[in-house]
């Protein structure tokens, strides 16, 4: 049975780590479909971990912290519009603008408020939040199969590994079901057929944004309130960026952008089980080897399995009306 | 008894220095066909932007029914009845028309109960009108004829009573334009007032019932339609008069010059889109290539002159081989052996627009006497020689020094074809040569290819516009889905064959 329980160890652990990047990707997708270029996933992710982290500790209470890293990361998604929607500026560089700035902004704020460079203060559990068990966990661990589904896998999450499953079909209902879903897809394919249709392309972008803002900011709280009890310096480590690859080899569509995510936490968290492994004939394997893992498989699956990621048409373009 | 729909007062738009609309009045009876006509740039599409309030106007009044509107936003005109098929669809591509046309008007926030009443009107909305479309269909997947069918029908669903076309016959066959003002005919029937924009003096005289003509932003006439005919309208659009007919001289023909044998192209995306494709041009003729825009003519066009690589076949000059797969010569060299080319495009790739004109009067030819000398730029002599130039092709203003997006297109277009017919090339290439130009540089361009052609050269034309084939070419082939599909001396052959050989029925 050891094996069966490393399996489930390994699926417990994918979950958990691929849950940033569902709710970076799903906010990718509403900036993007939307079209508007959103490479700032990362710096929004990093924000509002550090936003979470010192929330929490000055409030208490990590619901108030993650409120706040809502209000900063729809602030810094509004920036972003400012600069690219409403001035028509270069959506990269108004995104890399926001990752550089953050990068430094969350490491002196930390160092002029806690006098440690980019590290906040350990906090409390009042102050973080707390695994969760589902019902009758304990009771249904030793049935067999059903026990460990239920007990070993599904069990024992943060919330947020929850609720960033629970996104996903809202995303796609709300993207494919409804009038706010057609106009988002229209407006990143065709804005001038938007605005002929009497719908203003600036308010459209803005209100996507907003979203993008909204869940990307429960990706940041997820690491720095939940699975860590504090901020560090760069704690992001690139999962804004790897939630947007997550996104375009799933081709901008949420139930394809899951599966990319949870095949990029699948391998991190194989690397993290890899680790100090002895296996037959090879022997150990560099750690180093093992932890560029997920990103040797990003590169490949984008360079060759996907196959032509085709985006919304009208990507990266400011609307302008008059010629 | 006649009433107004639509009354336009003192409209006055302009963008940055360049005043587009100049007091415009303009008014439209109900149930009236209203063509408005004017040359490329004379403000046509500005104003009707205006009224469909995409622009919003510097000044002057709009009255829908005799009430005064307030126009912020395509959607106070949609409101008030105004729809619009724009000379560039509309229409999400990878959307299906169910979706295209319920955009912004789902009338609910979750599809469902309305989604279904839609799909039902629209059924109607299709039988009463015989637009026979599938809702269903992807718009990507529908010819350019349908994909207009679906901007009508859009505008018919949220309520328009004024349908507004901008220049809706540009992209379609003369079958499809049938089509067209066949629906168009039994819209006005029903009660609608159309409000068609075009530069086709042909389809004013076919369609309408009112004309109103504009000209450089203003407007200056309106008539009955029965009152007039086409000489005085064209008299009023470029404000002289204008030969509409060509004087062609008999047609003397010499030795085979430009021969293309078994020719297949790859366009970027390697798509195979010109398939074995055989012609000849002999010294002294025109040989007009038509078809509808995308059939592969500018990958065509391209291997012809170098700028892509042939796949497989042939292409022979002055009988000697310049081009297969294996080696050819890049449009440099083709030049050098009396090969000019005008391309289709010309601010992409005929121009730098962002030079002054003299630059690009002498680009391609600059490294030659009397413009340069040990590799250094001669000033004097080609301002002198572009001087001369400009005054031999009547290219306004007369500046060399002047940037060349200032020109006008028809001007741009004369910078262009005076540098490629000053060399005398043995074969000139030429695509869409006036495309966006004014009729009277119309006039002057084609005069300017015939005179070629009576000195010997060799001349492939290729055009979208049938009725600048059919007056300039000796002989005319029809190109659909890469392939040749027809080819007819130009004696009695009337648009409707080629129209049928263009959307390749036959």
């Amino acid at each position: 049975m050891e094996f069966l329980s490393d399996i489930a160890s390994l699926i417990n652990s994918t979950l958990r780590i691929s849950t940033p990047l569902v709710f970076a990707a799903m906010a990718g997708i509403f900036a993007e479909r939307s079209g508007v270029i959103d490479f700032s996933l990362e710096g929004k992710m990093l924000m509002a971990a550090f936003v979470a982290a010192v929330g929490s500790y000055f409030l208490g209470n990590p619901w108030l912290g993650l409120l706040l890293a809502i209000i900063a990361c729809v602030s810094l998604s509004m920036l972003h519009g400012f600069a690219s929607v409403t001035y028509k500026g270069d959506q990269v560089v108004s995104c890399v603008a926001i990752n550089i700035l953050i990068i430094g902004l969350t490491t002196a704020l930390a160092a002029a408020w806690f006098g440690q460079a980019g590290l906040t203060p350990t906090l409390t559990e009042d102050q973080r939040f707390l695994e969760v068990n589902l019902p009758f966990a304990e009771s249904l661990r030793d049935v067999p199969i059903v026990g460990t589904i239920y007990s070993d896998i599904l069990s024992g999450h943060y919330v947020f590994v929850y609720l960033a499953y629970l996104t996903v079909p809202l995303v796609f209902w709300v993207v494919f079901k409804t009038s706010f879903g057609l106009r988002l897809r229209a407006v990143g394919e065709n804005p001038s057929a938007v605005d002929t249709a009497g719908i203003n392309v600036f308010a459209m972008r803005y209100k996507a944004l907003a979203i993008n803002g909204v869940l990307i900011a429960f990706a940041g709280a997820h690491l720095s309130t939940a699975v860590n009890a504090n901020f560090f310096r760069e704690m992001s480590a690139g999962r804004g960026y790897l939630a947007l690859a997550a996104m375009i080899f799933g081709k901008w569509h949420p139930k394809t952008a899951l599966i990319a995510c949870l095949l990029f936490g699948f391998t991190d968290a194989l690397q993290i089980r890899l680790q100090g492994v002895e296996l037959p004939a090879i022997g150990e394997i560099p750690v180093q080897l093992i932890q560029a893992l997920p990103y040797v498989l990003t590169v490949v699956l984008l360079a060759g399995f996907v196959g032509k990621a085709i985006a919304p048409n009208a990507i990266g373009q400011p609307y302008i009306k008059e010629r | 008894m006649v009433s107004p729909i639509l009354e336009l007062t003192n409209i006055n738009k302009s963008f940055g220095h360049v005043h587009a609309n100049k007091n415009i009045n303009l008014t439209i009876n109900k149930g009236t066909i209203h063509g408005i006509i004017g040359e490329n740039g004379a403000g046509k599409s500005t104003l009707m932007s205006i009224v469909f309030g995409l622009y919003q106007a510097n000044s002057g009044t709009i009255k829908v029914n005799g009430k005064e509107i307030n126009l912020r936003s395509p959607k106070d005109s949609i409101i008030n009845g105004i729809g619009m098929v724009h000379q560039h669809f509309m229409l999400v591509e990878n959307f299906t028309v169910l979706e295209n046309i319920i955009l912004g008007f789902e009338g609910e926030l979750v599809f469902g109960k309305n989604l279904e009443k839609a799909k039902k009107d629209l059924k109607n909305l299709c039988d009463t009108y015989k637009l026979n479309i599938d809702l269903n269909s992807t718009i990507s997947d529908l010819s350019v004829g349908f994909r207009q069918r679906v901007e009508i029908l859009k505008s018919l669903y949220r309520g328009a009573e004024i349908l507004i076309l901008d220049e809706p016959t540009g992209v379609l066959t003369p079958q499809e334009v049938d089509e067209l003002f066949k629906i168009l005919r039994s819209l006005n029937e029903e009660g609608k007032t159309i409000v068609l924009i075009t530069h086709k003096l042909i389809e004013i005289m076919d369609l309408t019932s009112e004309v109103s003509v504009m000209r450089q932003g203003e407007m200056v006439g309106h008539t009955k339609t029965e009152n007039t005919n086409k000489e005085q309208l064209a008299e009023m659009m470029v404000g002289r008069s204008v030969l509409l007919r060509l004087d062609k001289s008999e047609l003397k023909t010499g030795d085979v010059v430009f021969k293309v044998e078994d020719l297949t192209v790859k366009d970027d995306l390697d798509v195979t889109r010109v398939k074995n494709v055989n012609l000849e041009i002999r010294a002294g003729e025109i040989l007009g290539l038509a078809g509808v825009t995308g059939n592969g003519q500018t990958e065509l066009l391209e291997a012809l002159s170098g700028i892509r690589r042939v796949e497989s076949g042939e292409i022979y000059l002055d009988e000697k081989k310049v081009s297969d797969s294996q080696n050819f010569l890049n449009p440099r060299q083709l030049k050098e052996k009396g090969l000019a080319h005008v391309p289709e495009d010309r601010q992409r790739m005929g121009l730098v627009t962002d030079f002054k004109a003299y630059e690009n009067l002498i680009f391609g030819y600059h490294d030659q006497q009397p413009f340069s000398k040990s590799s250094i730029l001669n000033h004097k002599d080609i301002i002198s020689h572009s001087k001369k130039i400009m005054e031999e092709y009547d290219v306004r203003p007369q500046s060399p020094n002047l940037i060349t997006s200032n020109f006008s297109g028809g001007n741009q277009q004369k910078i262009i074809l005076s540098r490629e017919l000053n060399e005398k090339p043995k074969v000139l290439l030429v695509g869409q040569p006036t495309r966006g130009v004014d009729i009277g540089a119309i006039e002057f361009i084609h005069q300017r290819l015939i005179d070629m052609r009576d000195r010997g050269a060799a001349i492939l034309l290729v055009s979208v516009e049938l009725d600048e084939v059919l007056s300039l070419s000796d002989r005319i082939v029809v190109m659909f889905d890469g392939k040749i599909v027809g080819e007819k001396e130009n004696k009695n052959v009337t648009d409707r064959e080629l129209g049928l050989l263009m959307a390749g029925v036959v």
